[in-house]
Parts: structure tokens; sequence; C-alpha cells
């Protein structure tokens, strides 16, 4: 697929993003404070941070296989409507705070039952199998979806690296936790939500762990991201590598991977542990098993005015049906 | 402080104007596509905050004006009470269209599935008697005993309206929190009024 940016204005009159951002948490502070005039602009611009990470195109990425023929959300939209709770519960604040996210050196530990126990670099990881455009769909389990087209290769490309045991049944994965930039993990709102000791309470247990059941794990539409729209990945999106699941909803596709362990038994993922009525294991995305509080049978896609009829296992059942054949579904959701 | 009628005609313009400030902003967001990836969510949640908001802030009008002593407070009661039912009905409206594609059995079986569902309609339902019967007209026709004791229903329909606003959050429960803690105040002042007022009473007859 060709993928067009539009350039309607020279790139030197484009203000780069950092400065563009320091602005505006400038503006932000100084409106917020009264002291925007007072304050002179040097001395305020000195006091903020380096802001976040450019946009860095990937050099020959090829479309892959189970693209789907879907219009893509815009860029904008995919990258500043995130749900990424480490650094807050609002739809928009990965993509204010998420800069300061460290992914830089990066690896990713591999281990528990495998023969070859491993940790890979980001540049190793990046190497292992040819990167691939896929568009998916993205369901979240809040009722809204969106079509990213992400970069990266099947999943099962990396796991094949360790040569897993025959004991080993389900993948964990676990996402990084540096508490010293992630405001909303530990903040005000988690200590309130502890505090409210609501729908279980305590916030969310970080890091935040997912899992999958080994034949998911393997499949080839499982994928490892490593970037979306022919760019690396943007802190707010789960960079520098993320897990995308397209037939389960969204929060299984965990971010900003860290560690991967192979193990026996099901592993207890996030938001299972914050509230199991709600958020099942296998989080398949199906409209005809609710979520407690709404529906799930429809979903709104970012940027059409109704919502659309929510597809079983979000469109991808002639990959997947095969995996759950003789489930309740109801049962295992 | 007392106000002159005709400063009090100022004043209720200018609340009036003041009200529909929310609401201005939402739609010259929507003009100007500043309400992010999801502006029809972005709407309806504004809206049935601002609900929120000016139901809370109508029934502050009360304890305002038993501390202060402005009894002005109260010429303007009736008007928020009127906007926290406009902007639910916005907020409901925005529900039935471009939630639910005004598909009524689905309505239907999502009120009775969901209590999340089940509480914000029941909510809009008692606001709607309420609105309805607020004119001076319709006090006399009902006498002020009956008309005041049905208004007593704008307690229950605050309340929930803060638990339909639980029900919505995933986790982070700071703003239910907060809004529970307002209304618990706004109705905890009126429960230590009606105490006070009866131990005087009782203390004038002895």
């Amino acid at each position: 697929m060709l993928i067009k940016h539009p350039h309607d204005c020279p790139a030197s009159e484009i203000t780069p993003q950092n400065l563009f951002r320091q602005r505006r948490e400038f503006l932000k502070y100084s409106i917020g404070t009264g002291i925007g005039l007072a304050l002179p602009w040097p001395a305020a611009q000195a006091a903020n941070e380096p802001a976040e990470d450019p946009r860095i195109k990937i050099a020959g990425v090829k479309p892959g296989p189970f693209s789907i023929a879907e219009k893509p959300n815009k860029y904008e939209h995919i990258t500043t409507y995130n749900n990424f709770y480490e650094f807050g519960t609002s739809k928009t604040d990965p993509a204010e705070r998420a800069f300061r996210l460290k992914t830089s050196p990066w690896s990713i530990t591999i281990e528990g039952l495998v023969k070859k126990p491993k940790t890979l670099s980001l540049d190793a990881i990046m190497k292992i199998a040819p990167l691939e455009e896929r568009i998916y769909r993205l369901r979240c389990v809040e009722g809204w979806s969106m079509v990213v087209p992400w970069v990266g290769y099947s999943l099962s490309a990396l796991l094949k690296q360790v040569e897993p045991l025959g004991s080993a049944k389900y993948v964990e994965f676990e996402s990084t936790y540096q508490p010293d930039v992630m405001e909303g993990g530990a903040g005000f709102a988690g200590g309130l939500g502890g505090f409210g000791g609501f729908g279980g309470g305590g916030g969310l247990d970080w890091p935040y762990v997912e899992g999958l059941r080994l034949d998911e794990a393997m499949h080839p539409l499982t994928l490892l991201s490593v970037g979306l729209y022919g760019e690396l990945l943007q802190k707010q999106n789960g960079a520098p590598v993320r897990l995308v699941v397209p037939w389960k909803y969204g929060f299984k596709s965990a971010k900003s991977i860290v560690k991967i362990r192979f193990v026996e038994k099901e592993p207890a993922t996030a938001w299972n542990k914050a509230n199991a009525t709600e958020y099942g294991f296998y989080s398949n995305v199906n409209p005809e098993v609710d979520h407690p509080r709404w529906s799930q049978a429809t979903e709104r896609r970012l940027g059409e005015l109704l919502k659309r009829k929510t597809l079983m296992f979000n469109g991808y059942g002639d990959q997947v049906a095969s995996l759950y054949k003789g489930m309740d579904l109801r049962k295992f959701y | 402080m007392k106000l002159s009628s005709k400063q009090v005609t100022l004043l209720k313009v200018f609340v009036f104007l003041a009200c529909l400030v929310p609401l201005g902003d939402l739609g010259w967001g929507l003009y100007q596509d500043t309400l992010g990836a999801n502006p029809i969510e972005t709407v309806i949640r504004a809206l049935g905050r601002w609900a929120l908001k000016f139901l809370l802030i109508t029934l502050a009008i009360t304890p305002l004006r038993k501390i202060t002593g402005f009894g002005w407070l109260m010429r303007l009661r009736r008007m928020l009470g009127l906007y926290a039912f406009f902007y639910a009905l916005l907020h409901w409206c925005i529900y039935l269209g471009l939630d639910q594609s005004f598909d009524w059995i689905e309505i239907a079986k999502d009120v009775i599935k969901r209590p999340f569902i089940t509480i914000g309609m029941l909510t809009f339902t008692i606001l709607l008697p309420l609105a309805i019967t607020s004119t001076n007209g319709m006090v006399q026709r009902m006498g002020f005993e009956r008309w005041q004791g049905l208004h007593r229903a704008v307690y229950a329909a605050a309340m929930l309206a803060v638990l339909h606003f639980w029900w919505l959050v995933k986790l982070d429960v700071t703003w239910p929190l907060i809004y529970t803690a307002i209304l618990s105040v706004l109705l905890g002042m009126r429960l230590y009024y009606r105490r006070s007022e009866r131990l005087q009473t009782h203390a004038a007859g002895m």
C-alpha cells in the first residue's frame, strides 16, 4: 500500500514537534498560573524538559498478509486517542505525557519454559523477520474502534528463537514500568481509585501484564509491532515494541514490552486481576457477550457518526475461530 | 445584600447567557474539529457532566442562601434547574440518536439489561415532570405543598445521576468521588438545617 503524507507547506515552516509541545505546555502553564506575561519566554523554555521523539520513517516495509481494505484512521487520531493507564486514564494523557518514557536502550528478555532463554536488543528484534505493513481493525472493550496500519511481523518469528518447551502452555507479556515518568500509574487518581475500592480497587497492578495461550501467541495474525503508518511507534502507542492481537479487545495488546515469559498456567493479567467479572482472560471480541455494564454488539468507529455492528472475533473469525472450537465463549470470555 | 428587581433581571439575563457557554464551547469545538478523535463521545460525556453540574449548582442555591442570606439567589434556582434538564435532554437525545440510531427495540433492551442505562433513563424520567411543572401556573394548579413534594424528587435524581456516573467509569473513580462528596455535603446540609429547625420548634414549644 502506498502511504501518502500531505505536505501542503515547506518543511522549513513546520514547527518542530518538541518546540510545539514546549510552547503548548508553556501556554498551559502560563495561563494556569497567570504569570505568562511576567516570565520572559527563554526562561520558561529552559524550565521545560526536552520533549518527545521525532517521527522516523522505517525503511523497507513491505505490505504483509491479513490487511483489511478499510480506510485507516488518521495518524493524528491514532496518536492522540490512547489507553495507556501508566500515563493517566484520560485518552489524551498518553500523547501529552508518554514522551518522558525512556525507550533507549531497550531489550526484551524471553525466559521461562524455553530451551534457549534470551535477551534481545531492539536492533536484533527489528531484524528477526522482514517488517510488514498490516492494516488491522482495533476494537476497544469500551466500544470504539479504529483501523491502524501497523508495522511489524508475526510474533511467532520471535518466539521460535527461544524454542519453547512442551510444558509451555501460555505466554506472559510484561510492559515496562518506569514509575518516575509514569505519573498516571501511582498518582493522585490511582491512589483515589484504590481508596474508592470500586471495581476491584487499587488501580491496576503495575507492571502491566498480559497473556495469551501458546497457540494464540503463535498464530500468524498475532503481530509484534514496532511501527505505524510506516514510521517507528510513538511512545503513546507503546514504543518501541508492542503486541497487536486484532481479534481481541485492545487491552490484550500489551505496550512497551520488556519481558516475555513462557509458563504452564494461565497468567494473571492486569485487567483480569482488577476486575475478573468484567475482563476475562480471553477477551475475544464478541458481539454476543456483553460487558456487564455495556453492550458489545455495536461500536463507534472513530470518524463515523453512527455506531456499526461489531463483528465476531472483530472480523477475523475465518482465521481464528478454530482456536476456540468446543469452548463455551460465554464462560471463557 | 439586597438587589432591586431591575438588578435581579440583569443578573438573570447574565446567568441565562453564562449557562449557554458550555454548549457554545462544545458547538465551537465540533465546528473547529478540536474535540479529539472521538468527538461524539466527548460531546455526550460533556453534556452529561454539565447536566450533573447544573443539578449540583441548583441544589447549592438553598444552602448558599441560608449561609449568605441573599434572597435573590432563589430567583435563579428555577433557571438553573431547567438548565440541568436542558443538558440532560441533549445528553439523552445524543444517546438515542447517535449511540442507538433511534432503534427503539435495542434501546428498550439496553434499558432493561444495563443498570447503568437503567439509572440514566430513570434519572431523566424523574427530571422530565419536574421541568414540565416548573412554571408558576403549575405551582398554583398543583398547590404549593404537592408541588414541593414532587420537586423533592430532585434529590433522588441527583443521587441517581451520580450513580450513573460511577457505573460509567472503568477504573479511575476520582471524579465520581468528587461529585459524590459535593452531593453529600449539599444533602447533608439540608439534613442539618432540618434538624436544627426541628430542635428550634421544640425549644419554642417548651
